[in-house]
């Protein structure tokens, strides 16, 4: 086994479609109760390395590790299977669609995996959602259906379901880019509270403030390549590459 | 000779008897070709070609052929390869299985266009793909063509008549030995066609609940 001392810990990420290479030789370490942030413009491959860290998308090469175990483990298929399951209920996932159960009330969306894989009693199940939908506000909504819930409202409940399964690290892709604007901030709240609570994050966002006030790290993408890498401080503040300072330009006069 | 009602009553226990029949054989076919479909859309979807092949061809039988040689196919064929069935229970697989194979295309369609998102979110909280399709897409699928499935249940109910032609004493059938017995086909005739009537009231009427019930979630 190779010496394994970050938390997470992404070595050499590779990933091509056809001749199209997406990330190009990628590695990043994150450790327990940090917050990075990914930003880039649109295509340079944030979802795509995001995806990779729980294999919804499976690199081409390089490695995947969490908390010392590879995630993208070579095994046989079905015990591969196996494993993955296993890993992904420690990876909890934001969507930027909340990809939320609509034939769910939020009380099952919360409690489906969770019954499912733990095998909870009844009795636990909704404390469980109880305890969730409460930690991001929704528990006067927790027998409503998605249909009923607001963007905001849906993308919290996404949120207390990825939560609901106790994971060591949660992965945020652009959790706030569907909503409309006056529903960005209940979501960004969640998350504030979260990473007072040391959960350890990787946020992909278009959101440079939100970014600069809740991350401990900020990795610039383009084009399948980490460009610049730091405190938030230096890299929006002080960036020492080009490319970072024409994307933050951009960026924050089209958001002024 | 003029239309004479008052020959029905004395014959009412055979077709109500038959009305029995029609309606427990269609509910019993209907819940087949609603749980085959499903089997059959999985297996067509994800299911290893060494099964998805010969469900193929399964489905081309059931599809390509006419119902009424399936039935016969069911309750004269297996005979003779020593499986005896019933009467009644050929038809409930016959009946079953031919609107299973089309209920399974409605399915399948409805499958693949549960939004991608939906699989994606399943695994990512730990659900295998089994477990994803069982909890997540396929509810959502099905919920999806339940109105089209419900016109399939009709058009099960007004072939259900054809087990007649295996002896099952449904309801044509009994109207056909109250007319032996009386000469009177055209009142015998109209009283069943009275009686599918009635049984499809019933069944869209289910159906309305089953749709109202699920609309509470959209
Ligand atoms: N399934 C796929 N097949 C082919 N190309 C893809 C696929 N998914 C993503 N890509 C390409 O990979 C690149 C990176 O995509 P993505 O990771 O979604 O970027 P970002 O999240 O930064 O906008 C894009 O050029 C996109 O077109
Ligand atoms: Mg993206």
């Amino acid at each position: 086994m190779t010496d394994q001392s970050h938390f997470v810990e992404i070595r050499h990420a590779q990933k091509s479609y056809g001749t199209l290479e997406v990330l190009k030789d990628i590695s990043l370490n994150v450790e327990r109760g940090q917050i990075v942030a990914i930003i880039g413009p649109s295509g340079s491959g944030k979802s795509t390395l995001l995806r990779a860290v729980n294999d919804l998308d499976s690199l081409t090469g390089g490695e995947v590790w969490l908390d010392g175990v590879q995630v993208n483990k070579d095994l046989p298929h079905r015990q591969y299977e196996k494993h993955i399951n296993a890993m992904r209920q420690d990876i909890g996932m934001v969507f930027q669609h909340f990809n939320l159960f609509p034939h769910l009330t939020a009380r099952e969306n919360v409690v489906m995996a969770p019954k499912m894989l733990k095998g909870l009693s009844k009795e636990d199940a909704n404390k469980l959602a109880e305890e969730q939908l409460e930690k991001v506000g929704m528990l006067d909504r927790i027998d409503y259906y998605p249909s009923r819930l607001s963007g905001g409202q849906k993308q919290r409940v996404a949120i207390a379901r990825a939560l609901a399964m106790k994971p060591k690290l949660m992965l945020f892709d652009e959790a706030t880019s569907a909503l409309d604007p006056e529903l960005v901030d209940e979501v960004n709240m969640v998350m504030k509270k979260l990473a007072e609570e040391h959960m350890t994050m990787i946020i992909v966002t278009h959101e440079m403030d939100f970014a600069a006030s809740v991350c401990d790290r900020v990795l610039f993408m383009d084009q399948g390549v980490v460009v610049e890498e730091g405190p938030p401080e230096i890299v929006f503040k002080n960036p020492t590459k080009d490319r970072t300072r024409e994307f933050l330009r951009k960026h924050l006069a089209g958001a002024a | 000779m003029g239309l004479d009602f008052t020959v029905v009553p004395a014959h009412l226990d055979i077709i109500l008897l038959g009305c029995l029949w029609t309606i427990a054989i269609a509910v019993a076919a209907a819940v087949l070709s609603f749980f085959g479909g499903i089997v059959f859309a999985v297996i067509a979807l994800y299911g290893p070609w060494f099964i998805r092949l010969p469900f193929r061809l399964i489905e081309w039988v059931f599809m390509g052929t006419p119902l009424l040689l399936q039935l016969f196919l069911i309750y004269f064929g297996l005979v003779q390869i020593g499986i005896d069935l019933p009467a009644f229970v050929a038809g409930i697989i016959g009946l079953g299985l031919h609107f299973a194979v089309y209920n399974s295309e409605l399915i399948q369609t409805a499958i693949l266009s549960v939004d991608k998102g939906q699989m994606e979110a399943a695994r990512t909280v730990g659900l295998s793909r089994g477990q994803a399709l069982r909890k997540v897409v396929i509810p959502q699928a099905v919920r999806d063509v339940i109105p089209p499935i419900g016109n399939n249940m009709i058009a099960l109910l007004k072939d259900s008549a054809l087990v007649s032609v295996i002896g099952v004493s449904e309801l044509t059938l009994s109207a056909q030995r109250a007319i032996g017995a009386t000469y009177r086909p055209f009142e015998f005739y109209l009283v069943a066609a009275a009686f599918y009537y009635v049984i499809n009231l019933g069944m869209e009427w289910a159906q309305r609940r089953i749709e109202r019930r699920i609309s509470i979630s959209r």
